[in-house]
């Protein structure tokens, strides 16, 4: 148990059993691979089910589903975007955790929401849905360290993995307590901003990549900012993996449809595979 | 001290809290402590009391109402935020923070803005000081506040749309978090009310004490050492109600705010977490913020301050709503009788003194006039033909 400034913020100590992410990963990593990690807005479109499942097949080792939220903040324009057409087409938790309860991804499923609808939903029955919707973990960019205790309690009762984010501003005391409480992998934040594309790699995403390596045997994934294959195999020098969602999502929004997005995914799979 | 601080969490109660994204809870803490050293530091106090009086025109005189209290047969104070350089009450807190976002090192000041007048306070603080600043607001209200807009310009700020969501107050605290996790390095959330996350709740209260320590020593004076009966002001984040209520927390008064009827948090809103803070919030069925509908660009807001919802929940403060066209009412009863055209903001508090007289008949009643109308003339043009 951490105590961090006041009795309000009791952080129960992470299980010491991997769950299905962390298993995942782990053995991925153990095999020499890259890992790599596709985001999709959950409820986007009649197809977004079928582009979870091309992802799949085309080389992830586990997906992110975005449950949209109101307020993103977090988040580009184009997960923005994602989001706001995704809400406006009906789209709820209760809607999504439905359909993903049918989806046989064949890999992990991680849910990135805002804490607010685990908070209005209530804490156990939001990691209750989850864990019966065959959803591994959850990542709530919004709910930091401290406030993580309530959530993590009811998610570890769930069998629920709670994924946390490391960020380049946090200074060295604070990275080894994410690490010891992050489940599932250590999200490393690639640089200072929102979601979103970026013509070059922030230099910020090797640099918290080489922080985090240095103190935990968790996997490392960078995610925000990392924009195509060739940006995902040169942060790979350093890290255990890639979050890819703005790109993805981008030609989502596009049209590509689950064989684009598919193609793109095997595109980031192909080069990864080729450089390590 | 009659309000207290939070705890050491940010916590007023259950509300409040840090629920920020992890780039910038380092930025969260290092405020809180810059905050909690500038604050107790005579040096800082003693530039800042010097600027509130001598560029922003205070302390802020008290006005009672003689016509409009005989109209109403309640007895109405004003405390006259309104005359404020830059006509509200938000310079209070903008030159607060700007200092200390100077004394902390940071060159740049971001700032969300619903009707305009924070933007413009912030704008203002930023010239003052030679800082660069950039002010985020909802594309509906670039067009209901042009006028506020051109002034910011003016002022040497660069003003950027939210385009997202409702457009309003609340898509430009999200558009200004999102600066601020690109840019926390260099620059300063200049954040407008008391909400967000802690330290901000806390501290923009702590700058606006001085409107409820003033209104106290003034109605003392007035009232022969009494206080009102009624301590009332309008609430969007609150920042306005928490200065003012700050100076009679420890009495008899009874605190009244007031929010409109399409955004009234405390009123119809559930326990939310949304721009960094645990409060009220205006909700549907599965958490998804709603969106605040209101005639003033100010009070748009589906949330409020923690303070405020802590406030409800222990019974010292209560909170009612009133519809636009009580306001539109009573901006009008106000510019009549007393020769003061007021925001449509505080016009909200009036609107409830005028609704309710009947129960407040004989009651000595201080509102905080927050603004003044000028920024709303031309919408009110249009409404009133």
């Amino acid at each position: 148990m951490v105590t961090l400034a006041d009795e309000g913020l009791m952080i129960p100590d992470a299980p010491t059993q991997p769950g299905g992410l962390e298993s995942a990963l782990r053995a991925g990593r153990d095999a020499g691979r890259k890992l790599l990690v596709p985001y999709v807005t959950g409820g986007l479109g009649t197809d977004w089910a079928e582009i979870v499942r091309a992802v799949a097949d085309a080389g992830a080792d586990a997906i992110e589903i975005g449950v949209p939220f109101s307020d993103p903040v977090m988040d580009g324009p184009v997960i923005q975007e994602a989001s706001e057409l995704a809400l406006r087409a009906g789209a709820t938790p209760v809607t999504i955790f439905d359909e993903l309860r049918t989806i046989d991804a064949g890999v992990p499923i991680a849910v990135m929401t805002y804490y607010n609808l685990a908070f209005h939903m209530g804490h156990e029955r939001f990691a209750e849905s989850l864990a019966a919707a065959g959803v591994s973990a959850a990542i709530l960019p919004d709910l930091p360290l401290e406030e993580v205790g309530p959530w993590a309690t009811a998610a570890d009762a769930a069998g629920v993995e709670t994924v946390l984010l490391a960020a380049p501003t946090a200074p060295d005391e604070r990275l080894p307590l994410v690490c010891a409480r992050a489940r599932g992998f250590v999200y490393a934040v690639g640089l200072l901003g929102v979601t979103g594309e970026r013509d070059a790699l922030a230099s910020s995403s090797l640099v918290i990549a080489r922080r985090l390596k240095a103190i935990t045997d968790k996997p490392v994934l960078v995610g925000v900012g990392v924009s195509n294959a060739a940006q995902a195999v040169e942060i790979c020098a350093e890290a255990d993996g890639v979050v890819i969602g703005s790109a993805l999502m981008r030609r989502v929004l596009e049209g590509v449809g689950p064989t684009g997005a598919g193609e793109f995914i095997a595109e980031v799979r192909t080069a990864l595979d080729a450089n390590f | 001290m009659a309000l207290a601080e939070p705890s050491s969490s940010g916590r007023f109660g259950e509300f409040g809290g840090r629920y920020v994204p992890e780039t910038l809870v380092p930025a969260c803490l290092e405020l809180e402590r810059a905050f909690r050293s500038a604050w107790g530091d005579p040096s800082f106090r003693n530039e800042l009391d010097g600027l509130l009086a001598d560029y922003a025109g205070r302390p802020s005189p008290l006005t009672e109402c003689h016509r409009l209290s005989e109209e109403l047969g309640v007895r109405v104070l004003l405390k006259r935020e309104d005359l404020n350089h830059t006509g509200s009450h938000k310079i209070n807190n903008v030159l607060g923070q700007a200092l200390l976002a100077k004394r902390m090192g940071k060159s740049r000041l971001v700032a969300e803005t619903g009707a305009g007048q924070h933007g413009v306070a912030s704008a203002t603080a930023a010239a003052l000081m030679g800082m660069e600043c950039m002010v985020y607001m909802g594309e509906v209200d670039i067009q209901r506040q042009a006028l506020n807009v051109f002034r910011m310009k003016l002022l040497g700020a660069e003003v950027v749309p939210a385009l997202s969501g409702s457009r309003t107050l609340k898509d430009a605290v999200n558009e200004a978090m999102r600066d601020w996790v690109a840019t926390v390095e260099t620059t300063h959330y200049c954040l407008g009310s008391v909400m967000g996350p802690h330290p901000y709740p806390w501290m923009v209260r702590e700058f606006h004490t001085v409107i409820g320590l003033e209104a106290r020593e003034q109605c003392e004076k007035l009232l022969d050492g009494a206080v009102p009966d009624i301590v009332t002001a309008c609430v969007g984040g609150g920042s306005n109600a928490i200065g003012i209520f700050s100076g009679f927390a420890d009495t008899d008064a009874e605190l009244v705010g007031v929010e409109p009827a399409g955004g009234a948090a405390v009123g119809r809103g559930v326990p939310g977490v949304v721009h960094g803070m645990k409060s009220y919030l205006m909700q549907d069925e599965f958490g998804q913020v709603q969106e605040a509908h209101s005639i003033s660009a100010g009070l748009d807001y589906p949330g409020v301050g923690p303070e405020h919802s802590f406030l409800s929940s222990i019974g010292r403060a209560r909170y009612e709503a009133v519809t636009d066209e009580q306001v539109i009412d009573a901006f009008q009863l106000l510019s009549r009788t007393e020769g003061i055209i007021p925001a449509l903001e505080p016009a909200h508090a009036l609107a409830w003194i005028s609704r309710d007289r009947e129960k407040l008949a004989g009651k000595t009643v201080l509102l905080n006039m927050s603004g003044r109308g000028d920024k709303d003339v031309g919408q009110m043009m249009e409404i009133l033909g």
